[in-house]
């Protein structure tokens, strides 16, 4: 049987009398490109927080990376990456510092974060940048070095939260390129994007609709059942049947 | 009429050269789009002709208004959208939309046929608090403030960053509408395929523009010949694609993989070599380009 590492069942959460989850069931293979698709409030952010360790569910059943959602969000911590575009590096700390500081988060020893920063260092093409201070690096940098340092501790899962917003499109591919090598790897990607031509590159695509999971699938299972040319074309369709606002 | 006309923009923030020569011209009633990525100088751009930053070197003008001279004025003439959201979040949506109304000597009602489009969607939230709104809600409120006053400029810096697809489509919609009313609109976005919806549209790269013209003549002066390639293992087809003789770049594009060629090689050629290396499924067949794909020629250059 293939390995599955985020299972949930009936999953929901409630805020008073707003489920802003709502009964969400799937699984995520080991080595997978899940694609969390959903509009602005459709609850995708809320799920993602559950299943990173960080929100109590209302009710249902969630294990990532094996451990449970309920008892042991602390073992879900140091088994999984996380990535935003908001937040992922300290702009006043050098490159080699920010490596140092997330390594020593996620209780590595001195000696595997010395030889993590060569090898990602090299990997990178970035050792004449290790004394550089990050807000001195060009946006696509930061974004790479931001996706390394998310693996860097070799975790099972690696959450990626609009990674590429705002990104140009040369460096929006080139990171999708380092996501297939993660991937390559056996880390498993569970990836949010509003760029729908990133959907085509995930192995399968749910999309969010007021809470629940309205489709999941492979990108061209999605495209043939929805009659559509493109993933766009299938979340227009999807997503427009929503009848709650965005948070 | 010329709207905003501005020459020779520069702007630096200590090392970082924010602004490196941007001259632009946009007539009354276009809607022109500014597109690049972050930190390609779009805000700067758009605080130069809002009078709010003044520019290093160069001139602009908005409707006939020098930026540096006539600030005051200007001020009364232009809406401006800024990327954050920067309403009153403690004020209700229609204490906001008044309070901007007021500030510009005008009332709700005087203007509310602008604005009426928009304000029927959010007028059942009007006693909710500007902080409480959803995030497409506070995006229209945000552009109900800044139309209120009836101005002749629209600047709108980026405002759907972040924005899921539907609702970046009914943005556009709105602005589509706006539009003929005559009022000139310059919009930022990193996203490229809103391109197609501008009148004309300038692409930004760190500080200078690559090109300004309509969408249309844009895709046609795509010099090169571009193919879409599918098949089997789309992430490992890429890498091929890299190693053979005769293709300049390979990038993916959604479900297919864009690839520009030397003029020598044939499509059939290029499928035979892929499939002599084991490839299945292989497709190759001529496309046009999109706005994306001259970004990305121009930009790599």
């Amino acid at each position: 049987m293939e390995n599955i590492v985020i299972h949930t069942d009936g999953l929901t959460k409630k805020f008073g009398d707003f489920t802003a989850v709502d009964h969400i069931s799937f699984d995520v293979k080991q080595a997978e490109i899940f694609g969390f698709l959903g509009a602005n409030g459709a609850g995708k952010t809320t799920a993602m927080r559950m299943l990173c360790g960080l929100s109590k569910p209302t009710s249902g059943k969630a294990t990532v990376a094996g451990f449970d959602v309920y008892r042991q969000s602390e073992q879900i911590k140091k088994n999984i990456g996380y990535m935003s575009q908001k937040f992922s590096l300290y702009e006043d700390l050098k490159v080699r510092e920010n490596i140092r500081l997330f390594g020593g988060i996620y209780g590595m020893t001195d000696k595997q974060i010395a030889e993590g920063t060569d090898r990602m260092l090299d990997s990178l093409d970035f050792q004449q940048e290790r004394n550089t201070l990050v807000k001195s690096l060009p946006l696509g940098w930061k974004q790479k070095l931001a996706f390394s340092l998310a693996i860097f501790h070799n975790p099972k899962i690696v959450f990626l939260d609009e990674p590429t917003g705002g990104v140009d499109p040369a460096t929006r591919r080139r990171f999708w390129e380092l996501i297939y090598d993660a991937a390559e790897k056996g880390i498993t990607i569970f990836v949010t994007t509003h760029y729908m031509d990133e959907a085509e590159y995930c192995n399968r695509v749910s999309i969010m609709v007021d809470g629940r999971i309205d489709a999941l699938d492979f990108p061209h299972n999605l495209k043939e059942r929805y009659h559509a040319g493109s993933m766009d074309e299938v979340f227009q369709q999807i997503a427009r049947k929503a009848k709650r606002g965005d948070n | 009429m010329t709207a905003v006309t501005a020459n020779g923009l520069e702007k630096a923030y200590g090392q970082v050269q924010a602004l490196a020569g941007v001259s632009l011209d946009v007539p009354a009633g276009e809607l022109f789009g500014i597109i690049g990525p972050d930190g390609a100088g779009k805000t700067t751009l758009f605080r130069i002709l809002t009078t709010l930053i003044l520019a290093d070197k160069g001139t602009a003008e908005v409707v006939g208004l020098d930026v540096v001279n006539d600030y005051k004025e200007i001020r009364k003439k232009v809406g401006y959208m800024p990327g954050r959201f920067s309403l009153y979040q403690d004020l209700t949506m229609e204490e906001n939309l008044s309070f901007f109304a007021t500030l510009f000597n005008t009332t709700i009602e005087q203007n509310y046929d602008l604005v009426k489009d928009i304000y029927v969607q959010l007028e059942p939230f009007k006693n909710r608090r500007a902080g409480d709104l959803s995030g497409g809600m506070k995006q229209k409120l945000a552009l109900c403030c800044a139309l209120i006053h009836k101005p002749e400029v629209l600047f709108l810096d980026e405002p759907t960053t972040g924005v899921d697809p539907v609702s970046r489509k009914e943005f556009w919609e709105m602005l589509g509408r706006l539009k003929v009313q005559g009022i000139a609109i310059l919009v930022s976005t990193p996203y490229m395929d809103e391109a197609s919806l501008c009148d004309r549209i300038s692409l930004i790269n760190d500080g200078k523009f690559l090109m300004t013209d309509s969408p249309q003549k844009i895709i046609d002066s795509y010099p090169e010949t571009i193919w879409a390639v599918s098949g089997d293992k789309m992430p490992r087809l890429l890498t091929a694609l890299r190693k053979i003789p005769g293709v300049k770049t390979a990038f993916a594009f959604g479900d297919v993989h864009h690839v520009t060629v030397d003029k020598g090689l044939t499509t059939g050629e290029l499928k035979q070599t892929l499939e002599k290396d084991g490839y299945t499924n292989v497709e190759v067949k001529e496309i046009k380009p999109g706005i994306e794909d001259v970004y990305m020629l121009l930009a790599g250059k």
